[in-house]
């Protein structure tokens, strides 16, 4: 160890002289390394696409999605350590479940994501413990119209109308500046995801990935799922198609 | 609760004391100390605004069920919009008798289950089958914790091609059969949907059982005093649940003036 830090990195209880906390800061280089994961909230709907990256053949396809859902109504997406996000995931699900058993109706998403932020933020308080290595992406259709939220390690959640997190973010962010998202159907936002999942993907570095697309439209009943298979399937021709059409250019 | 009005205190306004509790000034505090009756654990004894008789059968596309859109208040006819009806996912319906509000709490559970079915996303659904043996499970339990869900419950449905009907009680009693009725219907109308339909499930049409169904409403709004000419008809086939808007009987009271011996007479 060089003087990285210089022993201030140690634990998350603890600030550096020039008032930072480094393990939060490291847990953001958890989620810097991932596969990337985007967001689009649109006219009608959300959607959500991530890279998985696939480190061996021999895992079953589409098995450790990255896309989970949390109530009827919304999904999250993770970017960073996969069990980090599973364990988010089940927290937003007991919270989305205490508030319906105390309000008796659906969560907005704003009260979820307040909700997750705490419970992240509680993980940068104390030494005991490891901040979360993950960046999660929140999507939902709920009274106010359709709501995209990112959670960030630090525990500090903003809503957006395109999020990009992971490798490809930079990429990923200057093309979702392009389109013009508020005016956009949720069907042809699938499309664009999935354009830009396989834009940002590189080649060199990572061999393969699974493309993972979720939805949340008048299309699934305003319920989060997974697109369909047809769907998808287009999608995913299309973006390959667009990105040899790039290369020719 | 302190059920003694001593111990309420002074009225707000002097000019009025209700129960004649001012002045007293050196009253004796009851229950505040020790209060054995309300320091206990309370349980429902009693259902408060309860609904009546729910009606089903099976037939050749599925299960049909029925009930009226009333919920009273012991005798009084308080809410006459009620759907006691309830869809739960696409394969299963519930029908329920006795205390309403046990019956939403348990709506807000089955909605909790489904919910924890859903985000679980293994492929997997829910059907009658299942949800029916939960039902069961919860009812039992909170009748052996001595203090029950106050209803009487059918669950219908149809998944895979299969029909099912079962019946669970505020004790925890369950039971399948072609035909269900609870309430008062398991003593009116039984008899006549088991004549109507034992034998025949699997070639009765919609709407031979829908005539079955109606007859036996009739029946029922004739001879039940808590019950109510308006009432929803349900099905589960393969096309999913389906619950129709309410409708009512044609019914025909001429006899009644010829009864004699109670109610408003001249003679």
């Amino acid at each position: 160890m060089t003087s990285i830090g210089t022993g201030y990195d140690l634990s998350a209880s603890t600030y550096s002289p020039d008032g930072r906390i480094f393990q939060v800061e490291y847990a953001g280089k958890a989620v810097e390394n991932s596969g990337t994961v985007i967001g689009l909230k649109v006219k009608d709907g959300v959607i959500l696409a991530v890279e998985k990256l696939v480190h061996s053949k021999l895992l079953v396809p589409e098995a450790n999605r990255r896309i989970q859902t949390i109530d009827r109504h919304i999904g999250m997406a993770t970017a960073g350590l996969l069990a980090d996000g599973r364990h988010l995931a089940n927290r937003a699900r007991d919270e989305a479940s205490n508030y319906r058993d105390l309000y008796r109706s659906p969560p907005t998403l704003q009260a979820l994501a307040d909700r997750v932020g705490l419970y992240v933020q509680a993980y940068t308080l104390y030494s005991s413990v490891r901040p979360f290595g993950i960046s999660a992406l929140l999507g939902a259709v709920d009274k106010s119209g359709p709501v995209l939220y990112v959670v960030e390690p630090s525990g500090v959640f903003y809503g957006y109308h395109g999020a990009a997190v992971g490798k490809g973010r930079q990429l990923a962010k200057t093309e979702l500046e392009k389109l013009d998202l508020p005016n956009m159907t949720t069907r042809q936002a699938v499309f664009e995801a999935a354009r830009i999942i396989h834009l940002v993907h590189d080649d060199a570095k990572d061999k393969e990935f699974e493309l993972e697309l979720s939805w949340i439209g008048a299309e699934s009943n305003y319920q989060h799922a997974p697109v369909p298979k047809d769907l998808f399937a287009e999608a995913d021709t299309k973006a390959k198609e667009a990105l040899n059409e790039g290369m020719e250019d | 609760m302190d059920h003694f009005p001593l111990s309420w205190g002074r009225p707000r306004n002097e000019a009025v004391d209700l129960y004649s509790t001012y002045p007293v000034h050196e009253r004796q505090r009851h229950g505040q100390q020790h209060d054995a009756f309300t320091q206990g654990v309370q349980h429902t004894q009693q259902p408060i605004v309860t609904g009546t008789s729910v009606l089903a059968l099976k037939y050749k596309d599925g299960i049909m069920m029925a009930a009226d859109c009333l919920a009273s208040y012991g005798s009084l006819a308080r809410f006459k919009d009620i759907s006691r009806l309830h869809a739960v996912g696409q394969y299963t319906l519930i029908g329920a008798g006795g205390d309403m509000s046990d019956f939403q709490y348990l709506q807000h559970l089955l909605n909790d289950l489904m919910i924890d079915e859903y985000t679980s996303d293994d492929g997997h659904k829910l059907g009658p089958d299942e949800i029916y043996h939960y039902l069961s499970q919860v009812m039992y339990g909170r009748r052996t914790k001595m203090n029950p869900l106050w209803n009487s419950l059918l669950v219908g449905g149809f998944k895979d091609g299969q029909s099912f009907m079962g019946y669970v009680d505020l004790l925890g009693t369950t039971y399948t059969a072609s035909t269900l009725a609870s309430g008062y219907g398991a003593y009116i109308a039984q008899p006549l949907l088991r004549k109507a339909v034992e034998g025949r499930e699997t070639t009765l049409t919609e709407e031979e059982a829908r005539v079955i169904i109606q007859e036996c409403m009739k029946v029922l709004f004739y001879r039940d005093a808590r019950s109510l000419n308006k009432y929803q008809i349900a099905t589960v086939t393969e096309r999913g649940v389906q619950i129709n808007d309410a409708i009512s009987s044609e019914t025909e009271w001429a006899f009644a003036e010829k009864i004699r011996g109670y109610g408003a007479q001249t003679q």
